[in-house]
């Protein structure tokens, strides 16, 4: 929903980032406020994972130039743990499998670290319990889920709700979801996007980095952005998503060269 | 009757005084510890020269000497209480390994079950104890295993009858108390056919003195039975512990063994599992976690010697500050051990740069239509799971020692005994704070 207005959550300008020795990411610039839906959507390769992760502060991307304010902060002062703390979520495209973990011990640790560093109250695991049966509600999830290792032998599908499921937890202010939608049949995904859908609120914002238009027919944006070689290249409505999915990308790279 | 002594100098370190043998009226049991006291005369003590000693260095070992124990020193109930598994339906407690009958305790058992010491085992189950006691642990080349079977005088006896099973676990806690003591832990599991247990085998240790401990178990399945072993040793980091663990099997009985590693200075477990019998199944899992100056040797063999056998197996090792953690893990599937599927994988993580991991897995196939997979990594925590934690707000180090405790979690969770699994899990959550 676009409040004009409303604060910023995440401004990037000029971002530039390389992952060992290769510049991925060639001058970023992007405003998300409270409020709103973003998709990022690009060819394979055009810097979208990268920039997620950049964002979040994976140890593999080297930012080389730029700034990003996160919330009025300076994001890169900031530790991966510390974004997370302050309200910064991705969501994996591939969530990592822990073994031995169970994914209940994993959540409550996440959602209590978390809110100690926000100040919050902490809970027991007799109320955390509740308070996450609760999240799984919106995700269709059967309790079971609880007692089995951190995404250990789940299906993609399964992966993905679980995704979903951190997020309604930790309650970001920005969620940046990674290919959320790659892996998933139909059903899957009408239940992944309803949970995403619901947690959306004036509050926060949401950046989809999707490849294709398929997860937009669930969740809608408010703006969608085109990313090429590492640049955002276009940025219009909703309605680019479906011109991208006729036309392909290659037509906007084209005009990117021409106008350059 | 000659009094038969232990005349190999290269022992004396062992047990200085205990050169007599103790005797029995069961002149088989007799003549079983003289057969054992001669190979043990005949015997060396393995160097690193030796292949299956190579990483292992005795002679720390060597250097030291330790009184035999004759009379166990009185520990109170509060001694043993850290240590106790609610759990248990029987706890057998041997103190430097002398049965300790006031800290013991005894639930309710099928008339057809027995858990006892094995002196008084061998009265009232003689003829069922004969065949196993002493067979299924060859002491032909271990000097260690000859040693303890030659001056055995007490032990752990679990006897479970036909078709019994005994679903809570059997405890048999086994205390190295008083310093510079050199005691032979002994245990014989018989499960009969189609019975099923679960024991745990329990060595601890009460202060910081160097002790040797000198432990031989044997464990014999028969057709249908199953059983399953911990085996866990947490020892203080001063001690000196060697154990030998063989297990035959019959038909399709299946064997369940844990094994976690957590204390000594110096540690060496064999263990050996004989598939005899057609479809026999075990699954053999180890933990090793240690730190500082330790050094533990694990050495498994699985041999296949009937068809349609099953064997899985995961070995881990985490391994802190300048310890050193080894592991051979032989398999063998016999000629006609035909459809045989046996999977190995031995994991291992370092945690230090100083730490080290030897790993070796051997297979030994004659057979032509089995399947046997193994794996072995040596590695440091995945970088992408760091991420994963931390990008959920655990801080880096959080990060790391929950991911270490996951990696021996894994292991630890497939104790079937509650209460254990979480005196573990916080044993291996101190670890990770102190080694990384």
């Amino acid at each position: 929903m676009i409040s004009q207005g409303a604060k910023i959550l995440l401004e990037v300008r000029g971002l530039t980032a390389t992952v060992a020795g290769i510049e991925i990411l060639k001058g970023v610039d992007l405003t998300v406020r409270a409020g709103e839906v973003h998709a990022i959507m690009g060819p394979n390769g055009s810097g979208k994972s990268t920039f997620a992760k950049t964002i979040a502060g994976h140890p593999a991307y080297t930012v080389t130039g730029g700034e990003v304010t996160f919330d009025g902060r300076n994001l890169f002062e900031m530790a991966p743990h510390e974004r997370a703390q302050a309200g910064v979520f991705l969501g994996f495209q591939y969530p990592v499998e822990v073994p031995g973990v169970t994914n209940s011990a994993f959540l409550r640790l996440a959602y209590n670290t978390v809110q100690a560093g926000r100040g919050g109250e902490e809970l027991d695991p007799l109320e955390f319990d509740d308070f996450v049966r609760e999240k799984m509600k919106l995700l269709d999830m059967d309790p079971g889920f609880l007692d089995r290792s951190v995404n250990d032998g789940f299906s993609g599908g399964e992966k993905k709700r679980n995704e979903i499921l951190q997020m309604a937890i930790l309650g970001p202010k920005l969620a940046i979801l990674d290919e959320t939608d790659s892996g998933l049949d139909i059903d899957a995904l009408r239940i992944v996007a309803g949970g995403v859908n619901q947690l959306i609120s004036p509050d926060n914002a949401v950046v989809l980095v999707t490849h294709y238009q398929r997860l937009l027919n669930y969740i809608t944006p408010d703006y969608v952005h085109v990313m090429e070689s590492g640049r955002i290249i276009r940025t219009g409505p909703k309605e680019l998503a479906l011109e991208l999915e006729k036309r392909g990308y290659d037509w906007l790279a084209e005009e990117a060269r021409v106008n350059a | 009757m000659t009094v038969a002594r232990l005349h190999n100098d290269a022992m004396a370190w062992l047990a200085p005084d205990a050169h007599e043998l103790p005797s029995s009226p069961l002149t088989w049991l007799n003549r079983l510890r003289s057969d054992a006291l001669e190979r043990a005369n005949e015997l060396t003590v393995p160097t690193t020269r030796d292949e299956e000693w190579r990483f292992t260095d005795l002679s720390p070992l060597i250097r030291l000497s330790f009184q035999p124990s004759h009379a166990a020193p009185a520990l109170a109930a509060s001694d043993v209480a850290p240590f106790e598994a609610p759990e248990a339906v029987v706890r057998l407690v041997f103190v430097d390994g002398i049965f300790s009958p006031a800290l013991s305790s005894n639930g309710v058992l099928p008339d057809s079950v027995a858990v006892t010491n094995l002196a008084a085992a061998l009265k009232t189950h003689g003829e069922i104890i004969e065949p196993h006691l002493g067979h299924l642990a060859g002491f032909q080349d271990n000097v260690f295993t000859a040693l303890n079977t030659a001056f055995m005088h007490d032990g752990a006896a679990v006897i479970i009858g036909r078709g019994q099973r005994v679903s809570a676990p059997v405890h048999l806690l086994f205390i190295s108390a008083r310093p510079e003591t050199a005691s032979y832990p002994r245990t014989l599991v018989i499960a009969e056919e189609g019975a099923e247990a679960v024991i745990i085998e329990d060595h601890v240790s009460i202060g910081n003195g160097v002790d040797f401990s000198n432990a031989v178990t044997e464990i014999a399945v028969a057709a249908n039975a199953r059983v399953k072993h911990v085996k866990l040793q947490r020892d203080n980091v001063q001690a000196f512990h060697i154990a030998n663990c063989s297990a035959a099997l019959e038909r399709d009985a299946v064997l369940s063994s844990c094994a976690v590693t957590l204390g000594g200075r110096l540690s060496r477990y064999n263990l050996n599992v004989a598939q005899q019998g057609e479809g026999a199944q075990c699954e053999i899992d180890g933990l090793t976690l240690i730190s500082g100056r330790q050094l533990a040797d694990s050495h498994t063999m699985i041999d296949h010697a009937a068809p349609h056998g099953r064997s899985r197996q995961i070995n881990k090792c985490i391994v802190g500050g300048g310890a050193h953690a080894v592991f051979n893990g032989k398999i063998v599937v016999r000629p006609g051990a035909q459809l045989v599927n046996s999977a190995q994988e031995s994991r291992n993580l370092l945690l230090s740069g100083r730490a080290r991991i030897d790993t070796k897995p051997q297979l030994e196939i004659f057979a032509d239509d089995v399947k046997c997979a193994h794996g072995a990594t040596v590695g440091q925590l995945e970088p992408e799971q760091v991420f994963y934690l931390v990008s959920r707000g655990l801080s880096e180090s959080m990060a790391r020692n929950l991911l270490t405790y996951a990696f021996g979690a894994e292991i630890i969770n497939r104790i079937p005994v509650p209460s254990l699994v979480e005196r573990l899990q916080k044993a291996v959550l101190e670890h990770t704070q102190v080694a990384s």
